[in-house]
């Protein structure tokens, strides 16, 4: 770059925030003895609309081609500041925030002469790292207005739905041969009691008709690659290939029943899971054979046993199935044996309520001493230690009933690597936040929804359906993704491709390619978020991160521990 | 504002998600926030289960996101205070209470506030702060706008003077606006009930019985205590016990439901204690400890093996007042027992309720509420749909749900708005 520097600096007084404690006109001095500082002014407020005019005709004016505003904070005050370079016609990444009033004239209010010298040295730091500032570009890149949902279970079929509602083309991918999920294998929902596959085939109905909705039964994913706006999805359908351009991507591939294999006395016929029961109660065996007295075991395989967590819908699952046998036939005896009951929220409480009044026994056991299942003269005993008797209770059972946790789909691994994002310690998809972003992951174009990522009921299945479908329908709606300016660079002559910065890289956006010179880095900058994560780990410093380059933040440091009378003269 | 728009009623962290994804897909929003800064409930906690998060540092970006984006007009300190017409083409009034400053004028430099001789309680804080009668709720709020208390003001005239900016309007109207929208979101969110009605729990009455959200404010670095556990009397907290479903679950004020976050909060708030202060002793009691959520279970064997918060399954009858602010509570963890446990703070994790004026919005609205004042589902599988087309709601005010379920529901609010305004293919009769 040949041009000559022409550094402009506005000093802020904010109001008697600044002004009140740092000496604005000695630093406004002080900056204008500065190298390539062609002007300097202060200003009662730079961010008024006055202090705003003030750098726009000063650019024109004294053609500044860089910016310094020292004043408040970057945090709410950086994208004005910008804007009004862009504005005067200036390169807005050609602007230079420097903070001296949270970390200057706040924290030393008590000491206005050092907090002046700090300001000047913060000034001083921000005009050498001006000096070296480029001007940079934000990309933006066109979006395949279409989507994929992987997964054609309630929480994948809701949010297909939902997508196709707002205008937009929707690939339902299913690797079963009928949609539904885990909801085929329930006979009635609670808290409602309607049938399962009522509610189904009406939500089924609705999705096979819209016609943006393309179903594809007994498919399989084999491949995805791309990023947000440009993705291609290899599927394989019925054994044949196809190859699918889409905009984004919603993982919504649920969960399954642990199989309490070795737990309980389990065989599958006396001892069963809740979902055999609820194939039972869908063929009405437990009246034909005679059933007289059933026992539930919440927790089983659960928090602690065989994982740790909560599977968080058992306790109301339980419920709802003892509430059913009982109301088929009041003369059965149903106990849930349990440690915790979660009848969470404003309507399970009720039902539970409900189940009680119904006759359905509640026994409660501490987590360090579990039921146990064993066979006395032919027949089924669950010894319960009851928590506040401290004794076994036992309890002869023509039925026992396991309540085991939902847990991840053996195939989720695959899916995970190929699309690069990933699971927990629980085996579960992990979002992008755990509080603020339950339906995104940190890579930009790819959501989730539905017990995927955890355990859910129905009605939060569909909610996360609505919301990733949501999250899914921004890029498609807009049409265009826009990347960072700020992002890291690769210089390929020095690469050598040992692939950390790829390893580091949380949003997948640096991969290792081959090119005609050998292995090296590449980054695809729509995914870039300019964390600088890569370029800090890169051994051979041959990442660069736009804006805070090596030698920008070089020279910073080395005029911060210079002294005032050198950097004059 | 086009007829292609959206309003969201209510700025909290649900009302937020809903509002910023629709921007964020092109369409205009109207977000109408009743007090002075966005951020709800979220922005008086402390910290966040399970991951111990920092509540405000975490969302002030996204109050700031929200605030800025080209796409929606915030409304502070403003109401709904009438609607007209149907799905597609809803005409709404708003109220705009006056600030008694230009918003256009202050770039919140807090300079009226530090010359405002008055002092008034600040509800943010719980009212365990006292601010100036020039103020923002909070540090963070969003918009960093002033706002002059005028019920309490005596226009001295001190803040007129001082500001640099000539943004001071001690005779600003207040004004009522018209926006034109397509669909409507509910997002006003709780209360935390008030427990001086329960009057076995003592609060109101004894000191350092207070309530959970008092505590988290307490706690908070940015607190009125600057983050010190202490007793009304300036003392250090050595014991101390939550007490869970106060209010909740209890049949007495027709409320039996579970508040859904409470045993997580109360959880998280005897971790921060121990944080805070090793040396206390944490006391949890509970009826029935719902960790059912992503990472809970882990939470609480983590509050009880690595921080040593001891969880005790009984309701109190009742707690007593001893000398030195003893406090005692009686609690009965089997039937033939009564016990006794003895601490110098009581934490009451109470009900959250449906908002103060749910009944009036829900009115003017014509939507129906449920037997809790909850916003009523017309479909209990449709989570978002309330009685009426065009009108959706999210968050707590339809049922209780923790921050990521209130965010997630927030999405979905906006996808069914997405369908309203992108799809127009709509439904009129809900």
């Amino acid at each position: 770059m040949t041009e000559e520097l022409r550094i402009g600096v506005f000093i802020c007084h904010c109001g008697i925030n600044i002004g009140g404690v740092v000496d604005v006109p000695a630093v406004v001095e002080y900056a204008s003895t500065l190298e390539n500082v062609v002007y300097a002014e202060r200003n009662l407020y730079t961010c008024s609309s006055e202090g705003l005019e003030a750098i726009k005709s000063a650019i024109h004016e004294h053609e500044l081609n860089r910016v310094v505003v020292a004043s408040c904070t970057p945090r709410t005050h950086e994208p004005l500041f910008r804007a009004t370079c862009k504005e005067a016609g200036l390169n807005p990444y050609l602007f230079e925030f420097v903070n001296i009033r949270d970390q200057c004239s706040w924290v030393h209010m008590h000491e206005p002469e050092f907090a002046t010298e700090k300001a000047k040295d913060l000034v001083r730091m921000g005009v050498a790292k001006a000096a070296r500032l480029e001007p940079l570009e934000e990309l933006t890149s066109d979006v395949i207005p279409s989507a994929v949902v992987i997964g054609a279970g309630i929480s994948g079929m809701t949010a297909a739905l939902s997508i196709a509602k707002n205008g937009f083309y929707v690939h339902l991918i299913e690797k079963g041969s009928e949609m539904g999920g885990l909801l085929r294998r329930l006979y009635k929902l609670y808290p409602t009691e309607e049938l399962a596959k009522e509610f189904l085939e009406q939500r089924i109905k609705a999705v096979e008709e819209h016609e943006r909705v393309e179903l594809h039964l007994s498919s399989s994913i084999k491949d995805v690659e791309g990023y947000v706006g440009k993705f291609k999805v290899i599927l394989d359908e019925n054994g044949v290939e196809k190859s699918i351009d889409v905009g984004d991507i919603i993982v919504a591939t649920g969960a399954k029943e642990l199989e309490p294999e070795g737990l309980y006395e389990y065989d599958g016929e006396k001892v069963i899971t809740q979902l055999q029961l609820e194939e039972k109660l869908r063929r009405e065996d437990l009246n034909r054979n005679g059933i007289e007295n059933v026992v539930m075991i919440q927790c089983a395989g659960a928090r602690g046993e065989v994982v740790k967590y909560c599977s968080k819908i058992c306790c109301m699952n339980a419920i709802k199935n003892a509430k059913l046998i009982k109301e088929a036939n009041p003369d059965i005896n149903v106990f849930i044996a349990h440690n915790e009951l979660q009848a969470y929220g404003e309507e399970y409480e009720l039902y539970y309520r409900d189940a009680k009044k119904a006759g359905v026994r509640f026994l409660r056991f501490p987590l360090e001493k579990r039921p146990k299942v064993r066979k006395s003269d032919g027949k089924l005993v669950v010894d319960v230690f009851h928590e506040r008797l401290l004794m076994d209770i036992p309890l002869e059972a023509d039925l026992v009933v396991l309540s085991t946790p939902l847990v991840q789909n053996p195939d989720a691994e695959k899916l995970s690597k190929m699309l690069k994002v990933p699971l927990g310690q629980d085996r579960f998809f992990f979002e992008a936040h755990v509080k603020l972003r339950p339906v995104d992951f940190a890579t930009d174009g790819i959501f989730l929804c539905g017990t995927a990522q955890g355990p859910k009921d129905i009605e939060e299945s569909i909610s996360q359906g609505y919301a990733a479908a949501s999250r899914a329908t921004i890029p498609l709606a807009k049409g265009y993704v826009s990347s960072e300016a700020i992002i890291s660079s690769v210089d390929e002559a020095i690469c050598v491709g040992c692939g950390i910065c790829e390893s580091v890289c949380p949003y997948g956006a640096v991969e290792v390619v081959e090119t005609e010179e050998g292995r090296r880095a590449k980054v695809t900058g729509v995914k870039c978020k300019g964390c600088g994560t890569c370029g800090s780990s890169c051994i051979k410093r041959a990442i660069k991160m736009q804006h805070y380059t090596d030698d920008q933040l070089i020279a910073q440091e080395r005029t911060a521990f210079v002294t005032e009378r050198e950097v004059v003269s | 504002m086009e007829d292609k728009a959206v309003l969201v009623i209510g700025g909290g962290v649900a009302g937020m998600q809903a509002a910023f994804d629709l921007a964020e897909a092109g369409i205009r929003v109207c977000l109408v926030e009743r007090t002075l800064s966005v951020g709800g409930r979220m922005a008086q906690l402390d910290k966040t289960f399970p991951t111990n998060d920092c509540a405000i540092c975490i969302l002030a970006p996204k109050m700031m996101d929200c605030y800025r984006h080209e796409n929606i007009e915030v409304l502070t300190l403003s109401e709904v205070t009438a609607i007209e017409g149907e799905i597609g083409s809803f005409k709404v009034k708003i109220l705009r209470k006056s600030r008694f400053v230009d918003e256009d004028k202050c770039n919140g430099c807090g300079d009226c506030a530090r010359v405002c001789p008055m002092g008034i309680l600040n509800k943010f804080d719980m009212d365990l702060r006292v601010r100036s009668g020039a103020y923002i709720p909070f540090m963070q709020a969003v918009p960093l706008i002033y706002a002059l208390d005028r019920d309490k003001c005596m226009r001295c005239g001190l803040c007129e003077v001082i500001c640099g900016k000539d943004a001071i309007r001690y005779n600003q109207k207040p004004e009522i606006v018209e926006r034109n929208v397509s669909a409507i979101i509910v997002a006003i969110g709780f209360d935390p009930l008030d427990p001086s009605g329960l009057t076995e729990y003592g609060y109101g009455k004894y000191d350092d019985v207070i309530t959970a959200l008092e505590f988290e404010r307490l706690i908070c670095a940015a607190g009125p205590t600057g983050g010190h556990v202490i007793r009304r009397d300036g003392k250090e907290v050595k014991r101390i016990a939550w007490i869970q479903c106060v209010g909740a679950r209890d049949t007495r004020d027709n409320r039996p439901y579970c508040c859904s976050v409470c045993c997580m909060h109360a959880t998280k708030e005897a971790i921060l204690t121990k944080e805070h202060n090793p040396e206390a002793e944490t006391f949890i009691l509970y009826t029935d400890l719902r960790c059912f959520g992503k990472g809970f279970q882990e939470y609480v064997n983590r509050a009880e093996d690595d921080y040593g918060v001891k969880y005790i399954r009984g309701k109190p009858g009742e707690i007593k007042g001893k000398e030195n602010k003893i406090l005692e509570i009686f609690y009965s963890p089997s039937s033939d027992k009564v016990e006794k446990l003895e601490v110098d703070m009581v934490v009451l994790s109470t009900a959250l309720i449906p908002s103060e004026g749910v009944e009036a919005l829900a009115e003017i609205l014509g939507t129906e509420l449920d037997e809790y004042k909850f916003f009523k589902l017309k479909d209990p599988y449709n989570p978002t749909g309330t009685t009426r087309a065009g009108i959706f709601v999210a968050g707590y005010c339809q049922a209780p749900r923790d921050i990521p379920e209130c965010i997630a529901h927030g999405s979905a609010a906006a996808s069914r708005a997405m369908e309203v305004v992108l799809g127009g293919s709509y439904d009129r009769r809900a």
